[in-house]
């Protein structure tokens, strides 16, 4: 049986007022640019607010990655109301927890301790990437 | 939510992760709320007219705002129509690059130079809108802080609707 690898959404937060929202699309970027290029989409926030056809077209169709900046789980939210049935929730603010030494500042430009906790949460999603991307082979993978 | 009564323009970048545009839109109105005109302005998620509660919904029912959006889709002005109200203006970066006939901005991540001159101009514009949405008349050099002066929401923390690092 030929087992056919699909590709990974990643949705950032768009929060543009404070650094962790500016940590959420870093490693987002990180994922998708550096780490797993090939099997990633990074999907804009802001078609998925305007309900745009083709974007909500493909975070249903694939496993998806929603990254939270804060509580108010904007990405997560618009990813399941966009009919994203697979979708994997990481919380900057969970990262933060477990790398306390990382205090993110500075929302244009990121701190060395902010690029530094992007660049750990990326690392840390590979494996749920890898996970999602694989057909039929997500299970162990911690949906929201 | 700002809970300042004072009239201040809201501004609404689209921040679209998916173009260089995106970053665009999203620095330029950083650069107008942290240097430009920080006692004037306030942002607002995007996101949060759907995935929020209504206050900032009703921000932007009771201010005028102004969108910036990187491509002709224009997220961030239909969205605030739809969920809010109409944006007393709405800019649009691919037009003011063609219009000013910079280059192409390019890196989603780090801006080449032709996205940061494209970051200059649109901070530029918006402040110029900020200024007449307020019915203020003033040219950007004048604004207080200058462009120079360090970042204040972050300090303060009553600008931002998401408020994504108060509980960090």
């Amino acid at each position: 049986m030929t087992r056919t690898k699909q590709r990974v959404v990643v949705v950032p937060c768009s929060g543009i007022g404070k650094a962790l929202g500016s940590v959420s699309r870093e490693a987002a970027y990180e994922l998708c640019e550096n780490l797993r290029p090939h099997v990633t989409e990074l999907v804009a926030l802001s078609k998925l607010v305007m309900g745009d056809n083709a974007s909500r077209e493909t975070v249903a169709r694939n496993p998806c990655v929603a990254i939270d900046g804060c509580q108010r789980s904007c990405a997560s939210k618009l990813v399941k109301q966009s009919g994203g049935m697979r979708t994997h929730t990481a919380r900057v603010l969970d990262a933060l927890r477990r790398h306390k030494g990382l205090k993110a500042e500075g929302i244009a430009e990121l701190n060395d301790a902010g690029q530094k906790l992007a660049r750990v949460m990326a690392e840390e999603l590979v494996e749920t990437v890898d996970a999602l991307g694989a057909s039929g082979a997500a299970k162990g993978a911690t949906y929201a | 939510m700002p809970e300042d009564p004072e009239r201040k323009a809201g501004i609404i970048a689209c921040s679209g992760e998916e173009l260089a545009e995106g970053t665009v839109s999203r620095l330029a109105a950083l650069k107008v709320l942290d240097s430009l005109r920080p006692h004037d302005t306030v942002t607002l998620c995007l996101p949060l007219f759907v995935a929020g509660g209504s206050e900032d919904r009703t921000f932007a029912r009771l201010h005028p705002t102004i969108t910036v959006d990187g491509c002709d889709l224009r997220c961030a002005a239909r969205a605030t129509e739809l969920y809010s109200n109409k944006p007393a203006v709405s800019l649009v970066v691919n037009e003011l690059v063609a219009e000013r006939q910079l280059g192409k901005p390019e890196g989603r991540r780090q801006l080449n130079d032709a996205g940061k001159q494209a970051v200059e101009v649109t901070a530029e514009r918006l402040a110029e809108l900020v200024d007449t949405v307020l019915g203020q008349a003033r040219p950007v050099s004048d604004a207080a802080g200058g462009a120079g002066a360090p970042a204040q929401r972050e300090k303060g923390g009553g600008n931002c609707a998401c408020r994504s690092g108060s509980a960090a």
